[in-house]
Parts: structure tokens; C-alpha cells; sequence
């Protein structure tokens, strides 16, 4: 519970359920913030590394489940759907022209 | 939110690029980019006390960060393998000289268990008797370099890590047939 409070929202539009496991720091997780946006995309995301050190436990299990290598940035697709590790950025890009 | 001076970027960005520049070792030509790392190694400098990874989730303690210390553990072994270390701070020559793009890179580090598994492994099992040798040796995981001396180095002459960064290295002579 207490983590979800600090998921943030972006607004954009709305194709898929986009939930971004991230790194304040970490650059390549900046780089997909940033591509979501260009592509106008609405995603939410979670600063791990600002989390409290008891929220990050439960963030990180909750991570660990769609990915156990825990790499960022984790991109999760419609709650599990699709996992992207890394900052894919053809996968990410096809996530905008992905209606079927 | 920490917030870091232009001038301590621009600082350290000086003191590293003339650091690596003779050893081997190459910061991402894309200055823009590997400004943005700097920065953030110095957020977590001031965050944890010590340049965690940016890339990584830092546990906040130094002994179970040891590994995603800059440089970390992984990079030397990424940089030959893929051109570029986990977060691309670093670059091998050939990438550095050309500029080409670099890619995400897989994730090296062990997960968390099979870190643990291992930490108590930091010697290197090679023989028996290790006292067949007059001083320890002990080399660097990060760039593997060797010495034979009482203490690990204070810094590593090569690459520059402190010296908690070595490993006891476990001499074993095998018994020739
Ligand atoms: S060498 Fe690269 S991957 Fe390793 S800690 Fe530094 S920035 Fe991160």
C-alpha cells in the first residue's frame, strides 16, 4: 500500500497500462521517460531510489516479480503483459503504434 | 532532491578524463551524457558517501555496495564485451574514437542471493598451501591486477580503486606427479 502512493502519473495518451520500475540517477531510465513523452504516451513511474527503505523492500518484491534481475529500467506492460528490461527503444517506440 | 554545483561536475568530469586518459580507459565522448552520469555519481556521493553506481539500486552499505562502487567490478569485463560499461560512462577505445551509439547492456551483476552466496568467497581458492609464499597476494577486482606485499595497496596503482576493493588471492601448488 504504502509505496503506491508514490507512483507518479504522466498524462498522455492512453493505449496500454505503462508502469515504469526506475532510478532517479540512472540514465537510461531518464532516456525512456523521455521517449514516453515524445511519443506521447501516458505512463506511471516509481523512483525506487527515493523510496523509504521500507517501501523500497516492498517495491523491489514486487519488481523482482516481473523482473529478477531487478535491471533499470523495468517497464511493465498492462500489468504484466509485457516486460521490457532496459531501455529498449524500438519496443518502447511500438508500444505507441500498438492498437491490436 | 540533492542538488549538485556545475563546478563539481565540471571538476570531476576534468579530474577523470585526465585520470583515464592514460590508463586505458575511456569516458563516453558524448559529453552531454556522461555530464548527466557525473552527476549523478555525485548525487550519490552525497547520498550514500560513496559513488554508487547511477544505474543500480545501492543497498546505502558500503560493504554490500562494494561491487557498483565507479567503476565497478563489472566494467572492465562489459566494456570488452559490449563496447561500454553498464551505465555507458565508460567506453572502449574503439567507441571512443568512433562515436558510435552505444546499446543497453545486460544486467552482470549476480542477483541478490547469489551475491551473498559468494561474499564469503572473496579469496581465490588456487592451492593448499599458501604458505609456501612469503607475502599474500592480493589483487584488484576491478582491473585484476596483481601484487605480492604484506597490505593490498592504499589505491590501486592501475586502475585507481581504494583498497577495499582487493581480494586475498589463495595460493595453491598442485603436487606434481
Ligand atoms: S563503471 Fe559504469 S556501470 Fe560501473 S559503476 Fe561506473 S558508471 Fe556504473
Amino acid at each position: 500500500m504504502s509505496y503506491q502512493s508514490q507512483i507518479k502519473n504522466v498524462p498522455g495518451k492512453k493505449v496500454k497500462k505503462i508502469m515504469l520500475y526506475t532510478l532517479s540517477t540512472c540514465i537510461w531510465c531518464r532516456k525512456t521517460k523521455a521517449l514516453l513523452s515524445e511519443l506521447n504516451l501516458e505512463y506511471d513511474f516509481l523512483d525506487m531510489d527515493l523510496l523509504s527503505e521500507e517501501d523500497q523492500e516492498e517495491a523491489y518484491t514486487e519488481m523482482e516479480s516481473y523482473n529478477p534481475h531487478l535491471s533499470f529500467p523495468t517497464i511493465v506492460i498492462n500489468r504484466g503483459e509485457q516486460v521490457i528490461k532496459g531501455f529498449e527503444e524500438e519496443m518502447i517506440r511500438h508500444l505507441g503504434h500498438k492498437n491490436d | 532532491m540533492i542538488n549538485i554545483s556545475k563546478n563539481a561536475v565540471e571538476d570531476l568530469f576534468s579530474s577523470l578524463s585526465s585520470f583515464n586518459s592514460c590508463r586505458g580507459y575511456f569516458l563516453n565522448p558524448d559529453t552531454a551524457f556522461t555530464k548527466s552520469l557525473i552527476e549523478s555519481l555525485l548525487i550519490n556521493d552525497d547520498r550514500y558517501g560513496y559513488q554508487a553506481c547511477p544505474c543500480r539500486l545501492a543497498s546505502g552499505e558500503r560493504s554490500l555496495d562494494l561491487d557498483i562502487i565507479c567503476p565497478c567490478d563489472y566494467r572492465d569485463s562489459d566494456v570488452a564485451e559490449f563496447g561500454a560499461c553498464y551505465c555507458g560512462l565508460y567506453v572502449s577505445r574503439q567507441l571512443a574514437q568512433t562515436g558510435e551509439p552505444i546499446k543497453p547492456i545486460p544486467e552482470r551483476r549476480p542477483t541478490k542471493q547469489d551475491r551473498l552466496k559468494s561474499s564469503n568467497k572473496k579469496e581465490i581458492a588456487m592451492s593448499e598451501e599458501s604458505n609456501s609464499i612469503k607475502y599474500p597476494i592480493w589483487r584488484c577486482e576491478v582491473c585484476g591486477y596483481l601484487c605480492a606485499r604484506d597490505e593490498a595497496p592504499d589505491t590501486c596503482p592501475i586502475c585507481g580503486v581504494s583498497r577495499d576493493r582487493f581480494a586475498k588471492v589463495n595460493i595453491v601448488t598442485v603436487a606434481a606427479k
